[in-house]
């Protein structure tokens, strides 16, 4: 078990490492593209606590990722100076205990559905805040948008804060998705994905594992769009609550591996760079979106079932006939591989 | 209490129309455990083939509906074939969201890119003007919107209740495992229901050309509204989604002029919200154990 968690370790420093590394050998317009692939894991990792533990699609984290931006912006054009700039990095556990405090109560009406009607109703969700935030316009200024104030990073240097900023949410991520997977919450969320009835019937408190799930999702995602909205610089409610967000992180995590530690992180490293690569290339948004459209598709209908989980399955079954008188330990550890 | 009775009048003759929207959705989801999320990309697409038919054609959208239809029922069967069949029966309901959402944006990049995303909408000569009784007024475009709805969704019912391949959908509805063991050919009912409820979509996209203006992006506003209707009717249930989007459509518009216009779009989702609280299954759907 020891030696398990040992290499789990060694190979999250490395991967860490080399991430944290990547902005020394790059350029300033790589190290921007890595902002956003890196938003993009964190915000797969988050979804994956609800959509691959707890076994619940949920179209609306948007929704969250939105609010978090809005949080900053309204914060920092309002009430806060940004002073010398970091500011905002500061505010940051603030803001992702208040989103995650707004989404309990949202969360507990919404998982009285289950299945298919949890997704709409959470895809709902994120066309109610996106009107809010058309319509709030006293504190959003509706479909202007808010323009932040510019940080005085230096030119040379611009990106790294958002940069690191978003790998310490990846971490954070990473850490509490280890940690939720690990414990008794974990447990409970697994049995809720198998069977929720039965475990229900067997005494879990399955409702108060779900609103758990979704609170440390909610939370990481908004702290992600308040990064988010700091780096962009401006918001707008059709930009900050934007349906292929949404759409981004769940398919990333299906192609990566729903349910599993750095699968959703894989998805992410693969999807965000190709999908620059045909912004780049279109450059038109329509082309761009069939060609999305297209990588989608094929994502959904080749690998439904992720590349990580594929590749361990492969994995075991080969080293399964290499000893073929080990029984098979598939069930052991399914949410960490 | 003019002014309530006309919202009352208009919101019904528009919920007419949802009500063809949905019952393609909640005809779909009944069958196949699909929720088509580009539904609404399929009746924004309808719109435009129409909208086309009649600027290059001259020909009337209640015309036109009877060339597009068609054409686009063989889009839903092909569609079908092509990417809902392949996925397996216990994650169809789930992968069907992500696939369908997929196409969805297929179909927006297309329309953008074919046609470009400024706002139209099909200006027949009768397109403004209404008939007065007793004082409300009754715009012409959207009572022959609300007769065609009424009439396809009416012919959709005498399909589903009368014909042989009407009871093989509603046995599948009811419970595919034994339909399939008393002979039912799943895979031809699942094409033939997904190409029937494209074609609802079609012409209710053409209908929805005259009435509202629309872009390749307005699917997103059609689809949220649409799905809120099913997941109100409870889904599969084909009455259910009918009474839930005449409900909704009123609702609406009387909260547009008793409460606020610029509000008025919330009321699905508040409405939705108020009566997941009481009833999580909807209004006429069946729990299910491990779905619902």
């Amino acid at each position: 078990m020891s030696r398990i968690r040992l290499a789990g370790a060694t190979r999250a420093a490395i991967v860490i490492g080399a991430l944290a590394l990547f902005p020394f050998l790059v350029g300033q317009q790589w190290v921007q593209i890595g902002v956003l692939t890196l938003m993009y894991a964190g915000l797969a990792t988050a979804w994956n606590l609800v959509g691959g533990y707890a076994g619940y699609v949920s179209l609306g984290h948007v929704a969250f990722f939105g609010v978090g931006a809005y949080a900053v912006a309204v914060a920092f054009t309002r009430w806060f100076s940004i002073g010398g700039g970091y500011r905002p990095f500061y505010v940051l556990p603030l803001i992702g205990i208040g989103v995650a405090l707004v989404s309990v109560p949202i969360g507990w009406i919404a998982f009285r559905t289950r299945a298919a009607t949890f997704a709409i109703v959470t895809l709902t969700l994120l066309f109610v805040v996106q009107q809010l935030a058309f319509n709030l316009h006293s504190l959003t200024q509706g479909s202007l948008g808010i323009l932040l104030p510019q940080p005085s990073f230096p030119n040379s240097e611009y990106e790294q804060p958002f940069y690191y900023a978003m790998l310490g949410l990846l971490v954070l991520g990473l850490l509490v998705s280890r940690w939720v997977a690990t414990s008794k919450l974990g447990l409970t969320l697994f049995a809720i994905r198998d069977d929720e009835d039965r475990a229900r019937g067997l005494g879990e408190r399955v409702t108060l594992a779900k609103l758990m799930a979704f609170a440390l999702s909610t939370g990481l995602a908004g702290m992600i769009g308040a990064v988010w909205a700091y780096h962009l610089g401006q918001i707008y409610p059709q930009f900050a609550v934007d349906p292929l967000i949404t759409i981004g992180m769940v398919l990333m995590v299906y192609l990566g591996g729903k349910g599993s530690l750095w699968g959703p992180v894989l998805g992410a490293l693969i999807l965000v760079p190709a999908q620059q690569e045909l912004a780049y290339d279109y450059g038109s948004s329509e082309l761009y979106l069939i060609a999305y459209a297209g990588v989608f598709l094929a994502v959904m209908l080749v690998m439904p079932r992720g590349i990580l989980p594929s590749l361990t399955e492969q994995w075991r079954r080969r080293s399964a006939r290499s000893r073929p008188t080990r029984p098979s330990q598939r069930a052991e550890e399914p949410a960490t591989s | 209490m003019h002014l309530f009775v006309q919202a009352c009048i208009l919101g019904l003759l528009t919920g007419g129309v949802y009500a063809l929207m949905a019952s393609g959705l909640t005809l779909a989801f009944g069958i196949m455990r699909v929720i088509n999320v580009a539904q609404g990309a399929l009746i924004v697409l309808g719109a435009f083939l129409s909208y086309t038919l009649f600027t290059r054609f001259q020909i009337d959208p209640f015309v036109g509906v009877f060339v597009i239809a068609p054409a686009m029922f063989v889009l839903g069967v092909c569609l079908q074939l092509a990417f809902l069949r392949v996925l397996r029966e216990g994650e169809r309901e789930e992968l069907s969201l992500l696939v369908t959402w997929a196409i969805a944006l297929g179909i927006e990049g297309v329309l953008s890119y074919v046609y470009d995303t400024t706002y139209r909408s099909t200006n027949t000569g009768y397109a403004n003007r209404s008939w007065d009784v007793g004082g409300f007024l009754f715009p012409e475009v959207r009572v022959f919107a609300f007769a065609l709805s009424i009439g396809i969704i009416a012919l959709l019912y005498v399909v589903l209740a009368r014909t042989r391949f009407g009871r093989s959908v509603r046995a599948t509805v009811q419970n595919p495992v034994s339909a399939r063991l008393l002979g039912v050919d799943a895979a031809r009912v699942s094409a033939i229901g997904f190409g029937l409820s494209a074609a609802t979509a079609a012409a209710a996209g053409a209908v929805f050309g005259i009435v509202f203006s629309f872009n390749p992006g307005s699917h997103y506003d059609l689809i949220s509204r649409l799905l809120t209707i099913i997941v109100l009717g409870g889904l599969g249930s084909l009455g259910g989604a009918v009474l839930a989007a005449l409900f909704m459509g009123t609702a609406e518009a009387v909260f547009q002029v008793e409460i606020s216009p610029t509000w008025s779009p919330l009321t699905f989702f508040v409405l939705l919200i108020a009566i997941l609280l009481v009833r999580p299954q909807g209004l006429f759907g069946v729990a299910a154990r491990g779905s619902a």
